[in-house]
């Protein structure tokens, strides 16, 4: 991929999480699409402001789950009916009840790798490099107490002088263009 | 701001008490994202040490040099250095894998039952009884490889193809705890790093030293703070804590398994899962305090880990205490109900024979002294009393495991059979060595990490209230 040069896109800082949340909800009914919220803790309202609603963690997790069960369900019944058979007092090889245990032990550890992997991966994360990481008050306080809405140029409603004095009017501390 | 910032804690007798609940508050007054972050960060981010932490690390990082030693010596040895013997083949190893492993369970516990119950008071001290589990764990997990004789063979317990064509026994117990445990310990790991991610963001952004900035910068894996990742995390951290709740009722379940199923008297009954986790939960809770209790004097932290978390946890302790006696009881009850000559010679055994002593040592530590206690409120929030209260459940605890293990083993069914058990130096050597090991583990944790999960407090504060434009006009 070519290094992208340019503007990012704008970022407007506040103060109070309700203020993001308004120029969020704002932003969002005059049809910006392209454009996202930082906040030091989750904050959910900024999550419905920009239209965030749904996300493919659980799913993952429910597939990593199911697949960590037939996993180890049909090794441990391979292993015991036809790798290894050995009789124990006369048991049954294909004793099922014991082996939901380590099955059930497995469900539990491969769905929470793939919670916790996918959530990683469909955030792009590990991405030390980020283009916000350029803006001079974003490592201030995105992480600490700041508020930050950042309009992206990839929108088609982006143009830098006009979204400058757009943002402005919604009252942030500052607005800053980011560069690439 | 500034000077809102700044506003000390009310050490007046009260102060700390919510008016409208009269209740101790979570936390404490004139708290704002930017005062909990600078504490919390601060803690880590300076570039001087208290001299008691070198001291204490001192103590537990010599001690952990015990631990080692006895382990080479061990290695060297074999386990024929231990007090182990026929007929108690399952001595302080297995005592102490149960006891770390039940310390360990308070700390999923907070960070997963109490999240899922909406229990936002566990904010301020899930980090931290996590960090807790993880080195529990570690220090659980070292017991059943030492005892197994030959270490190095340990991967033979995991299911692999191999040129023997041997394959493990899925219908044992013992098989099922190697799963049980190494899911315990990866899933704690990952829940508890995946918790960090935003606070080392926040780490890297306000550190000075470039070190710092780096390695900080490395670990948060360019966490920035994105809604959509929010989102996304948010949904990992609540499907992480649904999976580690079964998952820490299992692991000790698991481990009563390896007692239940045997058929001797004092182990063969179907109490055990229940009352394990009890006494898990029980025994990781007093462990909590006795970190909690220095660690906010010492970090000045009384205004993260307030009164409030003092009660909760010495309520949490109330109930599962008591679901512990009820375990005793029930314990008494069916040697007696169920008519077998051998469990009732095991019960009186294990009361006035001649180990009978460490019976009344946990009756005492487990029963008498936290039980009839914990009920006033006023002791609760006492913050020496629930030191001791802490020291003793543990005592208490340890001892319980001792009873079940070798109680149950020294006499069983043939008087020809008996024994006794007598733990050796290098016993003693490597329990002392894990509270080493643990501590010193414990002691980096805290130097370098986020101890207080900062962005969990940052959504308990008032300025993390949204409010309409409407109701922001009209208090404006």
């Amino acid at each position: 991929m070519p290094a992208r040069e340019g503007t990012y896109g704008l970022l407007a800082e506040f103060d109070t999480p309700s203020d993001l949340v308004r120029a969020a909800q704002r932003a969002r009914q005059d049809g910006w699409r392209r454009m996202e919220c930082y906040t030091p803790y989750p904050v959910e309202e900024a999550a419905e402001a920009i239209g965030f609603h749904r996300n493919k963690v659980p799913l993952i997790t429910l597939i990593g789950g199911l697949m960590g069960l037939a996993a180890m369900f049909s090794m441990e019944s391979w292993v015991s009916v036809l790798a290894y058979p050995l009789n124990i007092g006369g048991r049954p090889l294909y004793s099922w009840p014991a082996f939901i245990i380590p099955a059930y032990e497995w469900t539990i550890l491969w769905a929470g790798l793939s919670a916790a992997f996918g959530m990683l991966a469909l955030n792009g994360l590990p991405a030390l490099y980020h283009p916000l990481f350029n803006a001079p008050n974003f490592r201030n306080g995105a992480t600490t107490d700041k508020f930050f809405l950042c309009l992206e140029a990839l929108d088609p409603k982006f143009d830098l002088m006009e979204t400058v004095e757009y943002l402005m009017s919604m009252e942030p501390v500052s607005v800053v263009e980011v560069d690439y | 701001m500034a000077t809102k910032d700044l506003i000390p804690k009310d050490s007046r007798p009260g102060a700390g008490i919510d008016p409208a609940t009269g209740e101790y508050r979570v936390l404490g007054l004139g708290q704002t994202f930017k005062s909990v972050t600078e504490k919390i960060s601060g803690i880590v981010l300076t570039p001087s040490t208290p001299l008691g932490w070198f001291a204490i690390f001192g103590v537990g990082g010599a001690l952990a040099t015990v631990l080692l030693t006895a382990i080479t010596w061990l290695f060297l040895a074999g386990v024929g250095i231990w007090g182990i013997t026929q007929p108690v083949a399952w001595g302080f190893a297995i005592i102490n894998f149960v006891w770390w492993i039940g310390i360990g369970h308070a700390g999923t516990l907070i960070s997963a039952i109490l999240l899922l119950f909406k229990q936002g008071w566990r904010n301020s001290i899930n980090r931290f009884a996590e960090a807790m589990t993880i080195f529990a764990v570690v220090c659980a997990g070292m017991f059943p490889l030492l005892h197994v004789g030959r270490p190095w063979l340990g991967y033979w317990l995991f299911p692999y193809p191999n040129s023997m064509n041997v394959w493990p026994q899925f219908r044992s117990p013992l098989l099922w705890d190697v799963f049980a445990v190494s899911t315990y310990a990866t899933i704690s790991v990952v829940f508890w790093y995946i918790g960090m991610v935003p606070d080392f963001g926040t780490l890297r952004d306000r550190a000075t030293s470039p070190l710092a900035k780096y390695a900080y910068g490395l670990i948060s894996l360019g966490w920035r703070g994105s809604t959509r990742h929010w989102m996304r995390y948010e949904t990992a951290s609540l499907l992480l804590a649904g999976l580690a709740t079964p998952l820490v009722l299992s692991v000790h379940t698991v481990i009563s398994f390896d007692f239940a199923v045997a058929v001797l008297p004092g182990w063969h009954t179907t109490i055990f899962p229940p009352y394990f986790v009890a006494g898990a939960i029980y025994s990781g809770f007093a462990m909590v305090l006795t970190l909690a209790i220095p660690l906010r004097k010492v970090y000045h932290l009384e205004n993260l880990v307030t009164e409030r978390h003092i009660d909760n946890m010495g309520k949490v302790m109330l109930a599962t205490g008591f679901i512990v006696a009820y375990g005793y009881g029930m314990e008494v009850f069916m040697a007696w109900y169920s008519a077998s000559h051998w469990e009732a010679f095991m019960m009186w055994n294990r009361m006035f024979g001649p180990m009978g002593w460490s019976y009344w040592v946990l009756i005492t530590c487990n029963l008498a002294i936290p039980l009839t206690t914990l009920w006033s409120r006023k002791l609760r929030t006492n913050i020496s009393y629930m030191f001791f209260i802490s020291i003793v459940v543990n005592i208490g605890m340890w001892f319980e495991r001792f009873v079940i293990v070798v109680t149950s083993l020294y006499r069983d069914f043939l008087p020809s059979s008996w024994g006794t058990y007598r733990a050796t130096r290098w016993d003693y050597a490597i329990y002392v060595g894990t509270l080493g090991l643990f501590t010193a583990l414990f002691l980096l944790f805290v130097r370098f990490l986020p101890m207080i999960p900062m962005n969990e407090i940052r959504m308990m504060l008032p300025g993390a209230k949204i409010t309409p434009k409407k109701a922001a006009e009209a208090a404006d």
